[in-house]
């Protein structure tokens, strides 16, 4: 399986930064830091549940969770099988 | 009473914290009429000044027009002030019915619903027509008050990069299962006075099976050959199913604002939406200018045609002076300044000449983006525009930015 990070980490790059000379790492604040809005999280939440064929509840999508691409990563494998 | 020393000393700090941030708004008093030229106190207490208006909404020049104050005044003395009803109860006159239908015809859409204003148009809209089996997919820089309207309704919401139709595809791709799906967009932006690709949205939509709403509060009465609007402009008149606009702009520049589109869509909000429910609806006195508006919009397209040729001589003299201006062909003009205080210290110059414009910087346009932003008007004669190009060119010397790029502006003044 391709490494989950880097996939999220492509998928937040592509979809979000509108400038290409922005940077991203794993560990970035993504809704702290203004890059995603927590109307966006929507998307983000619906790509992992496509591409992993996962569910995950509403109640643990928090913003807090899906503040890094790290702290994403840790939630997608809490339910990939 | 609950207002104790604790509760006022919490709002003091939030207000001191706003000033702080340096984004607190200060209004400034017009003793005159609107118009090209206004009687201002600014600060408060001062002497007035007479300046030309470079930052109203009045596109067409309409909003002290002789014909339609004689309309409203004709109004007022025929169907009084107030309706003191909702309008399913007792407040709908033969003139609201009237509006409705005529801006039905001059959007050229199915029926239209009015409202209280646009900002309720927007608020009420989604609500009432999708569920939470749907999906709203919209453009990252629509007006805000789409953006509570968003908030207002269960529906899932997504949004799709600005004017980016790959990404958009993209989106109305990974929603295809959602039952009911909108597109949403403003018809020209207000903050950069570009214009959505409504050609294309409208072939993506029917690609993917989703309707179209437009706000088009910046474009009704004067873009598109005949002032129709946006789609007008892309040659798809018929093919948005939800249009909302404003009258407290081109239209008039009171108030109050309208749902214009698919018949079906109209009858959910006459049943569902919160602010035609449970608010009156436009006092006669407006309806009345605003029937007024419409008549001379639909006899000649003069005003328009001022406006658009006014809109090319103010577009032109910029950059020839060497001012970096935001790209387009719509009246709202932006000058290009990126530093936030630059803007600010550019428009306090700008008012000492007698021009009004008004310097925008973050958080209301992105950071490092700070600009002036002019509206032209139909209201403008060349005299305005010379007077007022002349003085961004002495302020522009004076802070020595004429000629100047994007970048060297920026490495002159930081972001």
């Amino acid at each position: 399986m391709e490494d989950i990070r880097d996939i999220v980490l492509e998928y937040v790059i592509e979809e979000y930064l509108e400038d290409e000379d922005e940077e991203l790492t794993y560990n970035t604040p993504l809704i702290s830091g203004g890059i995603v809005d927590s109307f966006s999280m929507v998307s983000l939440k619906r790509f992992l549940e496509t591409k992993y064929k996962i569910s995950i509840p509403d109640e643990k999508a928090s913003p807090e969770a899906f503040d890094t691409v790290n702290s994403i990563t840790e939630l997608v494998k809490e339910y990939v099988k | 009473m609950g207002f104790s020393d604790k509760v006022r000393h919490i709002y003091q700090k939030e207000l001191e914290s706003v000033e702080q941030q340096g984004i607190f708004k200060v209004e400034r008093f017009i003793h005159s009429a609107q118009d090209a030229e206004i009687e201002v106190e600014f600060p408060t207490g001062s002497n007035l000044k007479k300046v030309i208006n470079m930052c109203a909404n009045n596109y067409l020049g309409l909003s002290s027009h002789p014909d339609v104050v004689k309309a409203a005044h004709e109004g007022l003395d025929t169907r009084g002030y107030g309706m003191s009803s909702v309008r399913f109860i007792c407040g709908t006159q033969d003139i609201h019915k009237k509006l409705e239908q005529k801006v039905t015809e001059f959007l050229g859409t199915e029926d239209t619903i009015l409202f209280p204003s646009c900002m309720d148009a927007n608020a009420g809209v989604f609500e009432a027509i999708l569920t939470k089996d749907d999906v709203m997919i919209s453009d990252r820089l629509v007006h805000a008050s789409i953006i509570d309207g968003i908030r207002l309704c269960s529906a899932m919401h997504d949004t799709f990069k600005h004017s980016n139709m790959k990404h958009l595809e993209k989106k109305l791709q990974l929603h295809s299962d959602k039952r009911l799906k909108v597109v949403i967009t403003d018809g020209v932006f207000s903050m950069d006075g570009d214009t959505a690709k409504l050609d294309e949205m409208v072939d993506l939509c029917e690609k993917y099976d989703a309707m179209l709403f437009v706000d088009d509060s910046h474009a009704s009465g004067f873009i598109g050959k005949t002032g129709r609007g946006t789609h007008e402009k892309y040659g798809v008149l018929g093919k948005i199913d939800i249009i909302t606009t404003t009258f407290g702009k081109a239209l008039g520049g009171a108030s109050g604002g309208c749902v214009s589109g698919r018949k079906e869509l109209v009858e959910m909000c006459r049943q569902k939406a919160r602010p035609y429910l449970f608010s009156n609806t436009i006092a006669p006195v407006v309806v009345s200018g605003v029937l007024k508006v419409l008549e001379i919009l639909s006899k000649s397209t003069e005003r328009r045609d001022k406006l658009e040729a006014n809109t090319e001589y103010w577009r032109k003299g910029l950059t020839d002076a060497g001012f970096v201006l935001q790209a387009g062909d719509t009246p709202i003009v932006p000058v290009m300044l990126f530093n936030a205080k630059l803007a600010q210290d550019f428009s306090r110059d700008l008012y000492d000449e007698g021009i009004y414009a008004i310097g925008f910087f973050f958080p209301v346009v992105p950071n490092g983006k700070a600009r002036i932003r002019t509206q032209i008007s139909a209201g403008h004669e060349k005299h305005h525009l010379d007077k007022a190009l002349a003085a961004f060119i002495k302020i522009g010397k004076k802070y020595d930015i004429l000629g100047k790029s994007k970048k060297e502006i920026i490495e002159q003044y930081g972001l």
